[in-house]
């Protein structure tokens, strides 16, 4: 079906700003307050108040469009987007239309086979965001929550240069890690601060026209994304093989049914009547305010994982695992720089602490312990087991003694003795002649067993390089 | 340009106005006649002017990023003609 | 007995010759008995008025002073004062109480005036004979069969008639210099920007200033003084230090140039009013200024540019009147549609509904260029006009209307031919300018107002001028018979 057809798909993804205070007003973003407790008379359209714009959210847009490669205009314009919906108080959201504040950007993806491809961005521009409207049933009424209203966005609107539903996942996970990364954005897809409208088209290979697209809005999930581009594909392309034509539309994805449907209120065609916002004044960016921005700007993830793997001789795969949250990141680079042992850091981190965070999402980690784990065990110390032992003890223990005392007084110094290790091994080994048997008839698990035995007799402290070895000699 | 009676029709809904059919020719008129006055801006030469949307030619201020509003649920809502458990209600959406 | 002025009263306050409450009783003794004839006002607050005027009565008697302390004055009802009804003349908001107080009302509270009421107005400002209020007209005090112009009419015959000193106004196209002009007061609209517009209720946003209508142009410097100046809730008011305005009246004029511009006195012009503006440019040449003809050439482009500019505005400021939050809620409404289309055609009066249509218009696809951006552009040859005219003469003056009051009934089937009232007005707000209007003399026993426009920022400077023409002439001190 969708063989004989290009895939087009662009996406406008709607990123919540990370603000204390709305874009225009002095309430409070915060998400999940009770209804309306968090709309004051600006956000409410109260007659004759009026907007004053946020420096923060300015910022953070700002931070994006150098993050990308953007143009960040020196002169950007709030324009009126004018259309009546209960969710939207004044009747128009203020929103940036000719002159937006980011443009021109591109930015890197890496497709499941390897390769990399740039997508480019057209624009980003700050707007507000919408209430919400709650269809459940008040006495057959909609109720209208205006909390979210005002709430700062940056859209960012990506051209058509993506080409499969994965693509397109893997264009808005690429910017969710950004956004996460520059701290502009929380990321959070189920509160909604982070999710996009994807249009897509299908055309004739090698046509150089764009097909009749669709929008469908509002997709909060990668896979929610996904699924309403495949159904989309399918769909369009019936149309077209039956010879219908594609209807410009805006549709809604149904994750219960798992379809798109076009949208009963956005039935006639929209004629928005953007203006200037006469009550705002055009934004207007120096040079030296755009180049203190660049300045802040966080190392971002695809080079970080280079340098990772460059400097520190990281694997691909780990330097990806360490790099996804901003704060692990952090954390490690911590760590790599304060034990001079970037590759047993890198293994910890990945084997350990994020294992507890994963339990644990909360925890807040004692890097002094970490890093005295991570020196100890690298240095051979102590055993990888003791070292797992402690984090799990004193991980968490902002209160925690210093490593290397513990480790004495638990007399916990890994036994790299050859002398010592080797009376263990042979007590082991004539312990568990029915398994030394079994060993030498060709079940080479059972190696597994014998060495667990070693450590246990060991009480953790056993070399375990050093036991694998002992054994196999004298197994051999 | 000459404004229609359908033209009419289709701003009042844009504007979210009610317009029974029995007015539409008045406002009709008045509005053609409006335009009919504001069409006079066509002969005026304007090549290579700079449109003007302020009287100032003052940039945008920028407020420090504080929360300064408290809750005034209940003072604001005493406007509202329908309100239930904090929310505001309309007739049924349907999207 | 000529109507006291704030700087009189304020005389008589700090000499403990009278109260702030008794001149509050006063002042609603009079609003009381004027109300069934000039219906100046939509809201009269008694109970909050007296309240008040204790309490500026106490704060004088611990000492404290000011020129505005104790003195009663009336709000425009576009301003939004908390916890009274705030209507814009509108049946979309009677009913409607304000959580909060203006920019505007707060500073005056500050500086302890006393709000006796809301005066009446065109509906949301929309109108040039006050014609358009839901609450019913007002009537001139020099004609009752006549407009007291608009859409400040309400403000402007409470301070013609005496009911009080002075009220507040506001000023998109000529809303405060018109009605001074035909009620024979004086009206100050600022530079834009140079008052909030915070809790002002708007109606074209780029265009909308608040302003004072008073008896002497002293009485427009004291509150000026203490209305002007940065809000931090207006992105679009000047950060900039408010002058002491009341120090600069006594400047002489010896030298000064005045710009006439020969567009004004075109054939547009009553005889009248043309001669009585005239007699007060002689006026000026004898306290010492000169004239020097200007050319305002794109003056013509003024209305027909307003008339786009002013009403796209509108039309997206009034969307937020849909019957959700606040506002006229149409009872009988089933749907999403009905409710936002009965709400708004039953809310909205006809004139508002016009306006409301017109910007839709040409704000909508495929006119935006033709109009909207051909207004723009205007705009910007109107406003180069004034900045040219300005390089060599330091004021404008001109006729402020082109008749003097009109009767009531006379214009309302012609929307264009209201519009031209504003004429002489409406380029000001286009360009951002102060502008002010001063009675001038009479025609046919009614008022006839003298505009002076100054550069962006130069409001002293037209108070200044308008005061020494004052300290030289009468007119300001006619009254209409009681």
């Amino acid at each position: 079906m969708s063989g004989n057809w290009e895939v087009v798909i662009g996406l406008e993804i709607h990123a919540q700003l990370a603000t204390k205070s709305k874009i225009f007003s002095g309430a409070a973003t915060a998400y999940g307050a009770e209804p309306n407790t968090q709309a004051c008379l600006v956000d409410l359209g109260y007659p004759g108040v009026l907007p004053v714009l946020n420096a923060e959210a300015v910022r953070m847009a700002v931070t994006f469009g150098l993050a990308v490669g953007a143009a960040v205009a020196p002169r950007s314009v709030f324009a009126r987007k004018n259309y009546f919906y209960p969710d939207l108080p004044k009747g128009y959201q203020i929103s940036q239309y000719e002159l937006p504040i980011v443009h021109d950007g591109a930015l890197t993806i890496t497709l499941d086979d390897g390769a990399q491809k740039s997508v480019r961005i057209i624009r980003a521009h700050l707007e507000e965001d919408a209430g919400k409207s709650l269809h459940e049933n008040f006495a057959g009424m909609t109720g209208i929550d205006l909390n979210r209203a005002g709430t700062p966005l940056v859209e960012i609107v990506s051209a058509p240069d993506l080409r499969s539903a994965k693509e397109a996942v893997a264009y808005m996970k690429a910017i969710h890690e950004l956004v996460r990364y520059l701290g502009i954005c929380d990321g959070n897809m189920q509160e909604g601060s982070f999710r996009c409208d994807a249009n897509v088209s299908l055309r004739r290979p090698g046509a150089e026209k764009l097909g009749t697209r669709t929008e469908t809005k509002n997709l909060n999930s990668f896979r929610f994304l996904e699924r309403a581009i495949l159904f989309e594909i399918g769909r369009q392309a019936d149309v077209l093989e039956s010879g219908g034509q594609v209807v410009q539309e805006t549709r809604l994805y149904d994750p219960d049914r798992d379809e798109t449907r076009a949208m009963r209120s956005k039935e006639e065609a929209n004629d928005y009547r953007y203006f200037p916002d006469p009550d705002l004044l055009p934004v207007e960016l120096d040079a030296a305010y755009i180049e203190a921005v660049r300045a802040t700007l966080p190392e971002l993830p695809v080079a970080k994982r280079a340098r990772w793997v460059r400097d520190f001789g990281l694997k691909a795969e780990d330097a990806e695992v360490l790099s996804q949250e901003p704060a692990v990141a952090a954390l490690y680079e911590r760590l790599a720089a304060t034990t001079g042992r970037p590759g047993p850091a890198a293994n910890f981190v990945r084997m350990e602490v994020l294992a507890l965070l994963n339990r644990t999402p909360d925890a807040v980690i004692n890097e002094t312990v970490v890093a005295d784990l991570v020196r100890l065990s690298a240095d051979g110390a102590i055993s990888r087991a003791s070292a797992k032992t402690l984090f799990e003890e004193f991980g968490t223990d902002a209160g925690a003694p210093a490593m290397g005392a513990v480790v004495d007084q638990r007399g916990l110094k890994q036994i790299s003795d050859t002398g010592a290790l080797e009376r263990i091994v042979d007590d082991v080994l004539a312990a568990n002649p029915d398994q030394v048997a079994q060993y030498r008839a060709g079940k080479a698990k059972v190696m597994g067993f014998l060495v667990g035995q070693v450590m246990k007799a060991s009480a953790g402290k056993a070399n375990a390089a050093q036991v694998n070895e002992l054994l196999a000699k004298k197994l051999a | 340009m000459s404004l229609t009676e359908k033209d009419v029709r289709h701003i009042a809904h844009l504007a979210r106005i009610a317009l029974p059919d029995a007015e539409l020719p008045a406002v009709a008129a008045k509005l053609a006649r409006i335009v009919g006055f504001v069409d006079q801006l066509q002969a005026a030469d304007t090549t290579g002017v700079a449109p003007m949307a302020h009287p100032l030619d003052e940039r945008q201020r920028l407020r420090a990023d504080v929360v300064t509003e408290a809750d005034q649920r209940a003072l604001l809502q005493q406007n509202a003609a329908a309100v239930d458990q904090g929310l505001y209600l309309v007739p049924r959406v349907i999207e | 007995m000529a109507s006291p002025t704030i700087a009189g009263l304020a005389r008589q306050l700090e000499a403990r010759e009278v109260s702030s409450h008794e001149l509050t009783q006063r002042a609603l003794d009079r609003i009381a008995a004027s109300q069934p004839v000039l219906n100046a006002f939509i809201t009269v607050t008694p109970e909050q008025a007296l309240a008040a005027a204790d309490a500026a009565d106490a704060r004088r008697a611990r000492g404290e002073t000011g020129p505005l302390l104790g003195i009663p004055l009336a709000h425009k009802d576009i301003f939004c004062t908390a916890g009274v009804p705030t209507t814009c003349a509108s049946k979309m908001l009677a009913g409607f109480v304000s959580p909060y107080d203006a920019t505007v009302v707060e500073r005056l509270n500050a500086a302890g005036v006393v709000t006796v009421g809301k005066a009446n107005m065109d509906e949301f400002a929309m109108g040039s004979s006050n014609e358009t209020s839901f609450f019913g007209p007002v009537k001139n005090p020099w004609g009752l069969a006549r407009s007291p112009g608009g859409s400040s009419g309400g403000s402007a015959a409470a301070v013609a008639a005496g009911l009080v000193p002075a009220a507040t106004g506001t000023d998109t196209g000529g809303s405060i210099r018109q009605p001074a002009a035909l009620t024979g007061i004086t009206g100050l609209k600022p530079t834009y920007g140079r008052v909030s517009r915070y809790g002002m209720i708007a109606f074209a946003s780029s265009l909308d200033q608040a302003g004072v209508l008073t008896r002497t142009a002293e009485d427009a410097a004291l509150l000026l003084g203490a209305m002007a100046g940065f809000d931090p809730r207006d992105s679009t008011c000047a950060d900039r230090p408010v002058p002491d305005y009341a120090a600069g009246l006594g400047a002489p004029l010896r030298g000064r140039r005045i710009g006439v511009p020969k567009e004004f006195f075109d054939d547009g012009l009553e005889p009248g009013s043309a001669a009585a503006v005239r007699a007060a440019l002689a006026e000026y040449e004898r306290l010492g200024a000169t004239l020097h003809e200007v050319s305002l050439p794109n003056l013509g482009l003024s209305v027909p540019t307003y008339y786009i500019v002013a009403p796209a505005e509108a039309s997206s400021n009034l969307s937020r009147f849909d019957g959700v939050r606040f506002g006229y809620r149409h009872p009988g409404a089933g749907s999403l549609e009905e409710l936002y289309k009965l709400s708004r055609a039953g809310g909205f009066g006809a004139e508002v509904q016009r306006r409301i249509l017109t910007g839709t218009y040409v704000l909508s696809a495929g006119y935006y260029d033709a109009y909207y951006l051909k207004a723009q552009q205007c705009r910007r040859l109107i406003a180069d006009d004034f900045r040219r005219a300005f390089g060599s003469v330091d004021v404008i003056a001109g006729p402020t209307a082109p008749a003097p009051a009109f009767r009531l009934g006379e214009k309302v089937d012609d929307p264009v031919q209201m519009y031209l009232n504003d004429i002489y007005t409406i380029a000001v707000n286009l360009a951002g300018l102060p502008g002010l209007s001063i009675p001038c003399g009479f025609s046919g026993g009614l008022p006839v107002g003298l505009q002076l426009i100054g550069p962006h920022f130069e409001e002293g400077r037209l108070l200044n001028f308008a005061h020494q023409y004052q300290q030289a002439t009468g007119w300001h001190l006619r009254e209409p018979a009681a």
